[in-house]
């Protein structure tokens, strides 16, 4: 038997998968080995009536195919520090992105459209990013400078967005560690993407110029977990304050993603924390497998400055009908390439995410570079009988080897050269190990590319705006009616008593500034306050959805109600349900419609006697228990709001007869 | 002596003094808010002198008050140099031979992201660097004639554009492309339709209404526009190549004396006024939209008038106007005066004497109407006949502006206010037209249901 080269025997034809960690499968010293490390960027849009840089009303969003008006742009690269175009966004440039702008007259004006330069910075925005950052404890800056930082993915119009640092140095206390801010930015909001397919990217300009203030972390999360509760802790301090809108989109999260000898990868826009652990968990074995393809490429190819794809256009009228019956959206115009990765054969099928593989890594590229539509190719690491006869077609076409791998790709005739350049790109991407890039997150917990990850130098003062001074006398005005930090406001929680469970969504929604002003203005139990905001009123918000006119003041006013009244008050959670549905009625009218009447102990004392005698008609059981649950259930609409459930039961264990 | 605090001035400079620090030190500053590190950055003049300004890692710009300044500390330096890359524009045989004069708009320029200076592009290889379109369409040279911003453009730069003009097409030029800012570039458009006359080419006049450093700038597709104009069309005019709509699409040919820059910031800011444009230029074709033009010629004969009177003034009129301000150019020795009247052309009486005085003392006084649109009908009404037997003449449908470049130019060549009047009555290139077209006047009303359904139907 000859020698059989070592190289060609592993893996090559042979190669089998391995399995992906799974996110449950994972412990925390599996991050630990692979040196997981995590940060965050959290966006979240501020509470104020008017755009940053106009004075369009914010937070008036369309419907996606509601406009008054389109523009169409192209985004052309500008030159880098170093004098280069970027590479990518000249490829992708080279494919001609139109991008078109959905304007609505309610939400967008000329500065939307990028026709008409900056207005002066909203002050309402300015005082807000202030106290905000001074709650994740930044140092604040003493003039604020507008800057232009590039994207030219289209989702500004004008090819920058305008953002300036607020702060910077901070950090966030967790239970168990604490957490540094890298900056606070204050910046405008992005369009809202509604389509993307082939050659044009669809865009509405309602969201564009909404405040924001953009907090990152450094990258101090050790696991997916710790991420997560990261970016709740952030999402309490902002809550707390009051200062920030809460709904769909208003707050979204980049979440960076490293490990050790891989890069840091940027998953952008996840729109719920919830999704971090899996989504973080995920893009790191995507970097385990990375590497360990850029280890067996080592083993397979020694010179990858040599390596090279070959490719030669498919012809045959018979393979064409195959694929074609398969995938019926091919367009007539198309050109079917074959092209051959020399050495790459098993690579191509490598796991790269739960359902997703090394493949995909490619044909995402194709379309969001070459701008190629769906499904948009085949390879041979896939054991697909109707293509086995097209793929030795392919070999013998392009003299392949039995250890490489073929791809079959088709492209309108004009986009060709860009997908064959961004295929080879890609691969040799591989030799290195994992590109730098950014991915979009799908809620499956898996991410596609989204572009190539931009350069540092993408910062650039803006020539339309003066340097802003912060006025800190009057940003110190704020430091006392600061809340206090999460962490402290759980332990607050904890000496309550308060159930763990309630722990979230009462820092989620801003409940504790008003849990504990109900105990100091009224001393109204906290348990009691608790339960009333954080399960009845959320149960309320349930049943009825929205309540316009509703606002939190009016529970105020209905404890100040129950307690001049001296009604019980258990009477709260069946009044709140009405107050919640109908803010504007009278708590007297709120009680007549719970049919409450004012009756004395003695009445309900009087009542108990001549229950007892009732109950003997109607008993059916010998238990003891049910003469008074009986009895407990006849006097408890009356009773309610006048005496105490509790006062009641002993009531009628008694008979009737007092303590 | 290079100045090591560009932009700082006094305490600024001291505190730099203070603590061995200059313009792109790198520094670790320890201020009673905190800590900074980054880069000091030189600071604009304009700016207050309180603060320093600093790069911080991240790439943003932040200001450090001066009195809360504790210490300094200088890590190390780091000097922006920045140029633009220069690739050489390749020579295609059989295109066009194209002359880009420059006159300092930033039709194509890079921002100097650390000092936020402008620094144009210029040369044919910094062009193909940034537009490597061009070389698509013609062979190029440039000439760098000013670097002024379009505001200070004038009659003296007028005259050297026109000898510009005439030397490049004595040389062979097949077309002409001036860079120029957008401002004023009607006026510079119809100052070039008057002393340039017969030229066998085009010459086209091109801008920005975003510079070109960012994404979304119309200068990349304006200058192709205008270049392929330049190369390709017929029409040997003067003539401004800008946007058409404010999306990335067609560009409009205008013809230099009808043309006027109509929004302060819109990129679809020029419009024809009181006629239909040109030609329309998109993708490698123009659309003639207009027959009547100077037709390009293969010979090199080209007049030039390079004369222009600089006391030459525009009033424009308003209801309450002092008649002593005519009295106060006559009595400075202006020469000329274009008044933008209302209506069909009118002022009102209190002003006649002092209109009447300028007139007798040899003033030439023209009337042109702040409308824009439409011509001056002086006979309709009594105030435009006094005015007429004051001595005013009615300039037809020239527009304001055109009429005094045109007044400053005919001045120029001779005071005879008789051969001066025949020399602004006789149309040289379209500022006088003998009939306004019913679609020269355009301008659409928002919110009228067609207009909505046309806007939402078409990329604005």
């Amino acid at each position: 038997m000859s020698k059989i080269d070592k190289s060609e025997m592993q893996g090559v034809g042979s190669r089998s998968v391995e399995p992906l960690l799974s996110f449950k499968q994972a412990d925390p010293s599996f991050y630990k080995a692979i040196g997981f490390t995590c940060g965050l960027e959290v966006h979240q849009q501020l509470d104020t009536k008017e755009k940053l840089f106009c004075h369009c009303p914010a937070r008036r969003y369309q419907k996606p195919d509601e406009f008054d008006g389109e523009i169409l742009r192209h985004m052309r690269p500008t030159l880098s520090e170093l004098g280069e175009y970027d590479g990518t966004a000249l490829m992708e440039f080279k494919t001609r992105k139109e991008i078109v702008y959905r304007l609505q007259n309610s939400s967008a004006c000329t500065y939307e459209m990028d026709d008409t330069p900056p207005f002066t910075l909203n002050r309402e925005a300015l005082q807000k990013a202030i106290s905000l950052a001074k709650q994740f404890k930044t140092s604040l800056v003493d003039e604020l400078h507008i800057t232009r930082k590039q994207y030219l993915d289209g989702s500004i119009p004008a090819g920058f967005q305008r953002t300036g640092i607020v702060g910077v140095e901070g950090e966030i206390t967790l239970p168990h560690k604490n957490i540094r801010i890298i900056q606070i930015s204050l910046e405008e909001d992005s369009c809202r993407q509604i389509a993307d397919r082939g050659h044009t990217r669809i865009f509405t300009t309602d969201r564009l110029g909404i405040p924001l203030i953009e907090v990152v972390t450094y990258p101090d999360m050790k696991t997916p977990q710790e991420a997560e509760l990261a970016g709740q802790y952030i999402r309490y301090i902002c809550r707390s304050s009051n200062k920030v809108r809460s709904g769909i989109g208003a707050a979204r999260q980049d979440v960076n993603v490293s490990i050790v000898g891989g890069t840091r990868v940027e998953i952008k826009g996840v729109a719920h924390l919830r999704w971090i652990p899996e989504l973080a968990h995920n893009e790191a074995v995507r970097q385990v497998v990375l590497l360990r393809l850029r280890d067996e490429l080592g083993k397979r190819i020694h010179n990858p400055k040599r390596w090279g794809i070959r490719h030669q256009a498919v012809t045959d009228h018979l393979m064409i009908q195959a694929i074609r019956d398969k995938y019926g959206h091919i367009v007539k115009q198309a050109a079917f390439i074959g092209l051959v990765l020399p050495r790459f054969k098993g690579l191509l099928a490598e796991a790269t995410q739960p359902g997703k593989s090394f493949a995909n890594e490619i044909e995402e590229r194709l379309q969001v570079i070459a701008c190629l539509e769906g499904h948009c190719m085949i390879h041979s690491d896939v054991n697909d009988p109707i293509f086995s006869t097209l793929f030795s077609h392919v070999a013998k076409m392009l003299k392949a080897k039995k250890q490489d791998a073929m791809i079959l790709f088709w492209a309108p005739k004009d986009d060709v050269e860009t997908a064959l350049e961004t295929i080879e790109e890609r691969c040799r991407l591989a030799f290195e190990g994992v590109p730098k890039e950014t991915r979009k997150s799908l809620p499956g917990k898996i991410t596609v590319f989204e572009r190539v990850l931009p350069g540092p130098d993408r910062m650039y003062p803006d020539t339309d705006s003066a340097p802003i001074p912060i006025d800190h006398e009057n940003a110190d005005d704020f430091e006392d009616s600061l809340p206090s930090e999460p962490y402290k406001q759980i332990s607050q929680l904890k000496v309550w008593q308060i159930p763990k469970d309630l722990h979230h969504h009462i820092l989620r929604h801003n409940l504790f500034t008003h849990i504990n002003r109900l105990y100091t203005d009224y001393n109204f139990p906290p348990t009691m306050g608790a339960k009333l905001l954080g399960q009845t009123l959320k149960h309320a918000i349930r049943c009825f959805g929205p309540s316009p006119d509703f606002s939190l003041e009016r529970i105020y006013e209905l404890v100040q109600f129950v307690i001049d009244q001296k009604l019980d008050l258990a009477i709260l959670k069946p009044m709140l349900y009405l107050v919640y549905k109908n803010p504007q009625d009278e708590f007297s009218d709120i009680l007549k419609k719970l049919h409450f009447k004012k009756v004395s102990l003695n009445k309900i004392r009087s009542k108990i006697s001549q229950l007892c005698d009732d109950f003997k008609k109607v008993r059916r059981s010998k238990e003891i228990e049910a003469k008074k649950r009986w009895i407990m259930g006849q006097l408890r609409p009356l009773a309610i709001g006048n005496i105490s459930l509790a006062q009641l039961s002993t009531l009628v264990e008694r008979g009737g007869a007092d303590a | 002596m290079r100045d090591i605090y560009k932009g700082y001035r006094q305490e600024a400079i001291s505190l730099m003094k203070k603590f061995q620090i200059r313009v792109w030190s790198e520094i670790l500053i320890t201020t009673v808010r905190g800590e900074f590190s980054g880069i000091v950055l030189p600071r604009s003049e304009k700016d207050d002198e309180r603060h320093l300004v600093i790069k911080i890692a991240s790439g943003y710009n932040v200001g450090i008050a001066l009195d809360s300044i504790v210490t300094i500390k200088e890590l190390g330096y780091r000097e922006a140099h920045y140029h633009i890359p220069e690739k050489e524009f390749p020579f295609s045989k059989g295109k066009k031979r194209i002359k880009l004069l420059g006159t300092g708009g930033t039709i194509a320029s890079r921002l100097d992201y650390r000092t936020g200076a402008v620094i144009p592009a210029f040369s044919p290889g910094e062009l193909y660097g940034a537009v490597p379109e061009l070389a698509d369409i013609c062979n190029l040279s440039t000439e760098k004639l000013f670097a002024v911003f379009s505001e200070n453009m004038g009659p003296a730069q007028y005259k050297v554009l026109a000898k510009a003009i005439e030397e490049a097409v004595v040389e062979g030029y097949e077309g002409i492309v001036i860079g120029h800012g957008t401002d004023t570039m009607h006026h510079t458009a119809a100052a070039l339709a008057f002393m340039v006359q017969q030229s066998p080419v085009p010459i086209v006049i091109v801008g920005s209404q975003r510079s070109s450093d960012r994404p979304s700038s119309d200068a990349a597709l304006n200058l192709i526009h205008a270049v392929y104009t330049a190369a390709e069309s017929d029409i040997a005019e003067v003539s401004v190549c800008m946007f058409g709509p404010t999306s990335d699409e067609y560009g409009l040919i205008h013809r230099g004396t009808r043309v006027r820059k109509m929004h302060s910031s819109y990129r679809s800011t020029f419009r024809t006024i009181g006629d239909i444009p040109l030609a329309m230029v998109h993708a490698g074709k123009i659309k003639y939209l207009q027959k009547g033009y100077n037709k390009r010629r293969s010979d090199r004969t080209i007049s030039i008038m390079p004369t222009f009177e600089e006391k030459v003034a525009m009033v424009y009129y308003y209801p309450n106007m002092q008649a002593d301000i005519i009295d106060s150019l006559v009595a400075n020795g202006y020469k000329g005066i274009v008044i933008a009247g209302t209506g069909l052309g009118h002022v009102n009486k209190p002003v006649y004497p002092s209109i009447e005085r300028a007139i007798k003392k040899g003033v030439a006084v023209y009337m042109t109407v702040q409308t824009l649109w439409g011509f001056t009908h002086m006979f309709v009404y009594d105030t435009g006949r006094d005015l007429m037997s004051l001595g005013v003449i009615p300039a037809e449908n020239m527009l304001p502006e055109v009429a005094y470049v045109k007044l400053g130019w005919a001045l120029g060549q001779t005071y005879d206010l008789v051969k001066v009047k025949k020399l602004m009555l006789t149309p040289v290139c379209g500022e006088i037209t003998d009939r306004e077209p019913y679609n020269g006047y355009l301008v659409f009303q928002g919110g009228v249901p067609e207009v909505e359904e046309f806007i939402r139907k078409h990329h604005k």
